[in-house]
């Protein structure tokens, strides 16, 4: 991809170098996520694959490289102007990090009602529609320690809908689910960027949906760190040399 | 908190009963009792136990939202942890630690009332003229603000302790030990400044 069109991406990140305190975790990386795509961050485990989404959402400043959305630096820019970047984005974690001691409309309700206008009543129907949409009609008044671990899940990425982001951020999202669920994710994720015209950027290490719904992706490499390769998962694993690269798209088998 | 509070009272008044006795002053045990208190000992006892109490539930609290990622999903929704977690955690204690206060001090003087009625034989209604006589409203209020300050500083080693945890399930154990510890090793040194600057101000 050409310099001129990465600075036009959709997410930039410019020569990031990632650290806690003086332990490097990643360096020099350079990627572009253009809109719409779905953007996956793959690599070993320990990697700093969640290390480098942290830096994405705007939890953990680089110690080193910018970060861009729309051309827009997010480190640079006043605190001020920063919050109100994050809130164009969704955000779910890895357990789904529901608020414990709220229902799950009042979870969703929360930015709600911090964000717009709305009253009480829309309020509490767009709660049910984005619930009913992630397949949990019904259990608005639950708490989340009665759901399960996928229920949670799904509860997490109806909060994340909730203001309608522009780019969703997946920290493993079927970590913990069934392959069937797992793949309903999936078709949850596709539909979503669809109809939201949403970019998405997940950490992921299952293949079947980073080769099924990937439509770009880097690979981070913990012992070099930093990323070897980038590119559309399916043509990565078609016509990556790297032996690494390769191994993890053909879960190490070597016939693959 | 009733029973600590009373037995407070009875030890001080049975130390003082004994020194006191010696020049035949068991009257002014009252005096001491109702005073230490008042004074010292009421704010004192409720903040030592509200920091191993509520203290270490706070930090139980933010230190679990911490390991589940929930202070994060509140930054990324652009909500500021402080303004939403903390601020409400230390008006409440900030409140309540000063109420309960009085009702140490009072429970407290009851407990040095018995010693001086039971053992000391002096008249009950004798005991109450010269605790209120012994008393001023400006000793509440010392004891008061000092009830106050301590509840601010216990909300904020409780919160400060859980939002610095680690991010595992032991560290939780650690934030709650730790935010015990700190919050009274703050109430002990504010209440040593305190004490000497209410004896610089005369109060």
């Amino acid at each position: 991809m050409p310099a001129e069109r990465l600075q036009d991406a959709h997410i930039f990140v410019h020569n990031l170098t990632m650290a806690y305190g003086s332990l490097v975790i990643q360096r020099d990386l350079t990627f572009g996520v253009q809109r719409g795509d779905i953007f996956i961050i793959m690599g070993g485990s320990g990697c700093g694959k969640s290390t480098l989404l942290r830096h994405l959402v705007g939890l953990q400043a680089p110690a080193q490289g910018e970060v861009f959305y729309d051309g827009q630096s997010l480190w640079q820019v006043e605190p001020a102007e920063r919050e109100r970047m994050i809130r164009r984005f969704g955000v779910l974690y890895q357990s789904g990090a529901l608020w414990s001691s709220m229902t799950l409309a009042e979870n969703i309700a929360l930015p709600l009602e911090q964000y717009t206008d709305l009253s009480a009543r829309q309020i509490g129907e767009l709660v049910s529609l984005k619930l009913a949409l992630v397949g949990l009609g019904g259990f608005e008044d639950y708490y989340p320690s009665a759901l399960s671990g996928g229920m949670q899940k799904r509860a997490g990425l109806a909060r994340a809908m909730a203001l309608d982001p522009d780019i969703l951020f997946f920290d493993e999202p079927s970590a913990g689910l069934d392959p069937v669920n797992s793949r309903r994710l999936d078709d949850l994720i596709l539909e979503l960027r669809d109809s939201l015209g949403a970019t998405v950027v997940m950490v992921t290490h299952e293949l079947a949906s980073i080769l099924t719904v990937g439509t770009n992706a880097v690979f981070l490499d913990a012992d070099t760190k930093t990323m070897i390769a980038q590119g559309d998962p399916k043509k990565l694993l078609a016509e990556s040399h790297d032996p690494k690269v390769r191994q993890f798209l053909t879960r190490g088998d070597p016939h693959a | 908190m009733s029973l600590i509070s009373f037995l407070v009272g009875l030890i001080l008044a049975f130390m003082g009963a004994n020194q006191l006795r010696q020049f035949g002053a068991q009257i002014y045990v009252a005096n001491l009792v109702g005073l230490s208190m008042a004074r010292e000992m009421g704010a004192m006892m409720t903040g030592i136990i509200m920091a191993g109490r509520t203290g270490a539930a706070f930090a139980a609290q933010l230190g679990t939202m911490v390991v589940n990622q929930e202070i994060d999903a509140l930054v990324t929704l652009g909500l500021k942890p402080v303004e939403f977690l903390v601020v409400p955690r230390m008006l409440a204690l900030m409140l309540m630690v000063p109420l309960l206060c009085i009702y140490a001090d009072l429970v407290g003087i009851l407990g040095g009332a018995v010693v001086g009625v039971g053992m000391l034989h002096l008249g009950a209604a004798q005991y109450y003229q010269q605790t209120l006589s012994a008393l001023h409203l400006l000793d509440f209020v010392v004891g008061l603000i000092k009830g106050t300050v301590f509840g601010i500083l216990i909300a904020l080693a409780g919160c400060l302790r859980g939002m610095q945890c680690g991010r595992s399930a032991s560290a939780v154990g650690a934030a709650a030990t730790s935010a015990v510890v700190t919050g009274i090793v703050w109430i002990i040194v504010s209440d040593a400044v305190l004490t000497v600057m209410y004896n610089i101000l005369g109060i």
